[in-house]
């Protein structure tokens, strides 16, 4: 065992590690904290805040999660609690891209929006709270639009990317950025008491037969608005599957769409 | 030929001043496209078609007890 890890052992009860002692390791070997996590998981002790993922993930998965890089693609109301549930699972790399700023008509049902952030960048927002929740995560803010042109090369060096778009033109260009770069993607939409969520791996075509007859850019969303309760319900399931992909684990909504509806409470799974 | 029956199951925003669910009778070797015009429903209202658990297109013919449910397109975020 390396002097780095002597430390983490030494300091270690129970098989945990608290961030005040990983903090002291980085300290005491100038290594960062994110360094220090890395090797505590490395040598199958949890940082403390990750404790209450034990038995659901192993020291060996949230080494796998800390070494994994998703990219967030809109960061409105599915991505803030996208961005918010990947930092807790202990998701290392979170690239979050959304040219927007925050409105008062997002108060409704949009994680950080706040009195506080109106006016203010999403994904800057996003990436303060990342930084608030856990330093050790490298989490970057890119304030543009995902589009044909940039699409590829803002997927550069992320393994999973996640689907928090508005608009269907969007997520068409985003699953063609995907399908090029050769990751997967976790598609997320909702309107109203209604959402739905698939995952397609390249080639899959799934999302390009979903929307294969809309003509709008806009679904029922446009008339029936978005509710916090479906935007938090499909964000937790896209998380869900983006969590098993990295953990090289079956992705369960692969060449199927789950619908849900909340006002009957009816999950339908539809496949394709 | 005779007529065909087919459960037709409506989702979210498809249902207001329709139904849920009913059985309806068509003529058989009715087409989706069909059934969604004979319930008035402009056809990029309708972004899902699924047939008995499977997604299909507009120009599947319907048979005898299956089931046709269609979804509206979500978009949001």
């Amino acid at each position: 065992m390396n002097a780095i890890g002597k430390t983490i052992s030494g300091l270690s009860r129970g098989g945990l590690i608290a961030e005040e002692d990983l903090r002291a390791v980085a300290g005491r070997h100038a290594v960062s904290l994110r360094e220090a996590h890395r090797a505590a998981l490395e040598l199958g002790i949890m940082p403390r805040r990750y404790a209450r993922n034990m038995a659901a993930l192993s020291t060996a998965d949230q080494l796998r999660l800390h070494d994994a890089a998703v990219a967030v693609i809109g960061c409105g109301g599915l991505g803030g609690y996208i961005v918010e549930e990947l930092a807790r699972l202990g998701v290392g790399t979170i690239k979050i891209i959304d040219p927007d700023s925050f409105s008062e008509d997002n108060l409704n049902r949009q994680l950080y929006a706040t009195r506080h952030s109106l006016g203010r960048s999403k994904a800057a927002c996003a990436a303060q709270r990342v930084r608030q929740i856990n330093p050790a995560i490298r989490v970057t803010a890119v304030k543009a639009a995902l589009g044909r042109d940039n699409g590829v090369k803002l997927l550069e060096r992320t393994q999973v990317a996640v689907d928090a778009l508005d608009n269907i033109s969007g997520r068409l260009e985003l699953a063609q950025a995907c399908r090029i770069h050769g990751i997967p993607l976790v598609h997320g939409s909702v309107g109203g008491w209604y959402g739905q969520v698939l995952t397609e791996y390249p080639g899959d075509g799934t999302l390009e037969k979903l929307y294969a007859h809309c003509h709008n850019d806009r679904g029922v969303e446009q008339e029936i608005g978005n509710l916090a309760c479906a935007v938090a319900v499909i964000a937790g399931l896209q998380v869900a599957e983006a969590g098993k992909i990295v953990l090289g684990r079956p992705a369960s909504l692969r060449s199927k769409v789950l619908f849900i509806d909340l006002l009957e409470m009816e999950f339908t799974e539809i496949a394709f | 030929m005779p007529p065909i029956k087919v459960t037709v199951k409506l989702f979210a925003s498809l249902q207001a001043g329709r139904f849920k669910i009913q059985d309806l009778v068509f003529e058989a070797g009715t087409t989706v496209a069909e059934l969604i015009a004979s319930l008035d429903i402009p056809e990029k209202e309708v972004s899902l078609i699924m047939i008995n658990g499977r997604h299909k297109e507009l120009d599947h013919r319907l048979a005898e007890a299956e089931t046709c449910a269609l979804f509206p397109p979500v978009g949001g975020g």
